[in-house]
């Protein structure tokens, strides 16, 4: 692991002063925010992180799940991915969201892994994560050895001639089927960014993966009020059962008023470059009433654009079926 | 290996070394660390502190053998600063039990033979204390799941999951 200079803020406003002296918050950046540590100081091991500056922000409280009068939900940065999941009012209302949570990981990450952490969690490919190796992300120009190479695991969607890593978060698949929006609060003030909005296509810079400006520190995620009768779920395929990532993962949140689907938010993980919304399953879903064909209908349409590597074909079929087996558990057939 | 240096008390000197102030409430004692910002709970422990019972394996959050309680919570100490753990208090295996007065989950391990090598056993037994007080179901297949952060290449799992539910009571 490279040296680094490492400061605890104190608060949010130092946390962004000392921040603000990067050129960047993406990759290569010179400060990094340290809050769970289960990715940054992985990727310092490997040396695939070399930040000069860690800053603590474990001090600064953003710990809290606040229930508004309107009934949005605040959840703080630093809310533990474990609390979150068995937070009472989540664990009602957000099923989608505690199921999510809840497969992904181990039991001691979950302790240690933060909300805007997992917003930020990183690729696993395996080009990405070594240093000895080109990658596009993590050294520009560098060129990427997963197309044609180790791809099993990576995208069938977004991808791009110069990066096909996948978004591995279950979390942010649940966040994006719930519509979920970001606060970050910068040298400049504060914003609220769409989920939809934060991450970014890997086109020709795949090292740039949110909107994120130097300096710019996650507060809070917020999640809008689920209309009663609202239904969601979370289904994750991976190769064991336990503690793996997602070849194929679904997040679905329904809502059918007289026999007809009224609302659908639907997010894919595991074979996007970044958590995976699907307004076009949304779409073949809206005013339908829910049957096994309209959800297959709808798995065929979010898959519609999705690029096979050498390696990763079987994901558009696995999702696909993934798909329709969260719609169907999650609002079953007439 | 990073260098890790220890000295009693913090002082100006010390700090123009470059080493980080930290206190460690480990196992009910504070030890006051001048720490290199790179050293790991993990390393910190075994290596300045001399308990070696917590064990690395993988060093990535994968394996579980470091399995360490933070505040009552368990956790990987190898992807913990011990910089960041500054006033947090840890608890590793050997504060959990002594040879005199094992902790229940040490003795539940004994009697179901829940090891081979022993290597992955201070995890195990770390992580299945602090199930213990987290929402866990009552089945094998609960206790399995929630057990998945901890491998074992010896392959002692079905010991290792009846020790724990005979400490839970479930069998």
């Amino acid at each position: 692991m490279e040296n680094f200079r490492y400061t605890a803020a104190a608060d949010v406003h130092e946390a962004i002063r000392l921040a603000g002296a990067a050129a960047t918050a993406q990759q290569g950046a010179r400060v990094r925010f340290l809050a769970g540590g289960t990715t940054l100081v992985d990727l310092m091991k490997l040396d695939v992180e070399t930040p000069e500056h860690v800053v603590d922000i474990n001090g600064l409280g953003l710990d809290r799940v606040a229930v508004s009068s309107d009934g949005e939900v605040h959840i703080g940065a630093l809310v533990r991915n474990a609390d979150l999941a068995h937070h009472p009012h989540i664990r009602a209302h957000y099923p989608v969201l505690s199921q999510a949570l809840l497969a992904g990981a181990s039991a001691q990450l979950r302790n240690m892994a933060t909300t805007g952490g997992n917003l930020l969690q990183r690729t696993r490919c395996v080009y990405f994560r070594d240093p000895d190796s080109a990658c596009n992300k993590r050294e520009p120009g560098s060129g990427c050895p997963a197309i044609g190479g180790y791809n099993r695991n990576l995208a069938v969607l977004g991808t791009s001639a110069h990066c096909i890593a996948s978004n591995p978060s279950d979390m942010n698949v649940a966040l994006m089927a719930l519509d979920a929006r970001v606060r970050v609060q910068g040298g400049s003030g504060p914003r609220t960014i769409a989920l939809a909005d934060f991450y970014l296509l890997p086109g020709d810079t795949p090292e740039r993966e949110t909107v994120l400006q130097a300096g710019e520190l996650i507060t809070d995620v917020i999640l809008p009020p689920q209309p009663e009768g609202t239904r969601s779920g979370y289904l994750k395929l991976r190769d064991r059962a336990s503690y793996e990532f997602a070849l194929a993962s679904a997040a679905v949140a329904l809502r059918a008023e007289d026999g007809r689907i009224v609302h659908a938010g639907i997010a894919l993980g595991g074979v996007g470059t970044r958590p995976w919304r699907s307004p076009q399953a949304e779409q073949a879903l809206l005013g339908q009433a829910p049957d096994a064909a309209r959800y297959a209908q709808a798995a065929e349409a979010a898959l519609r654009d999705a690029v096979p590597q050498s390696e990763n074909g079987f994901k558009i079929e696995l999702a696909r079926r993934c798909l329709a087996h969260a719609l169907a558990t999650t609002l079953p057939p007439g | 290996m990073s260098v890790i240096t220890e000295a009693p008390r913090p002082s100006a000197a010390a700090d123009a070394r470059g080493g980080t102030p930290t206190t460690l409430r480990v196992n009910g004692t504070d030890h006051e660390l001048l720490l290199d910002p790179r050293a790991t709970l993990l390393d910190t422990l075994r290596e300045i502190l001399d308990l070696t019972g917590t064990k690395k394996g993988c060093d990535h959050g994968q394996c579980g053998a470091c399995t360490v309680h933070v505040d009552g919570r368990r956790i990987n100490a190898c992807l913990a600063l011990a910089v960041s753990m500054n006033g947090r208090a840890v608890t590793t295996i050997e504060g959990l039990g002594t040879a005199q007065a094992l902790h229940p989950m040490q003795e539940a391990f004994v009697a179901r033979d829940g090891y081979q090598c022993g290597y992955c056993t201070a995890g195990q037994i770390m992580s299945a204390a602090a199930l213990l007080h987290e929402p866990c179901g009552p089945s094998d297949d609960d206790v399995r799941e929630l057990m998945s952060g901890n491998l074992c290449r010896c392959g002692a799992y079905s010991n290792i999951v009846a020790a724990i539910q005979d400490v839970r009571g479930k069998r």
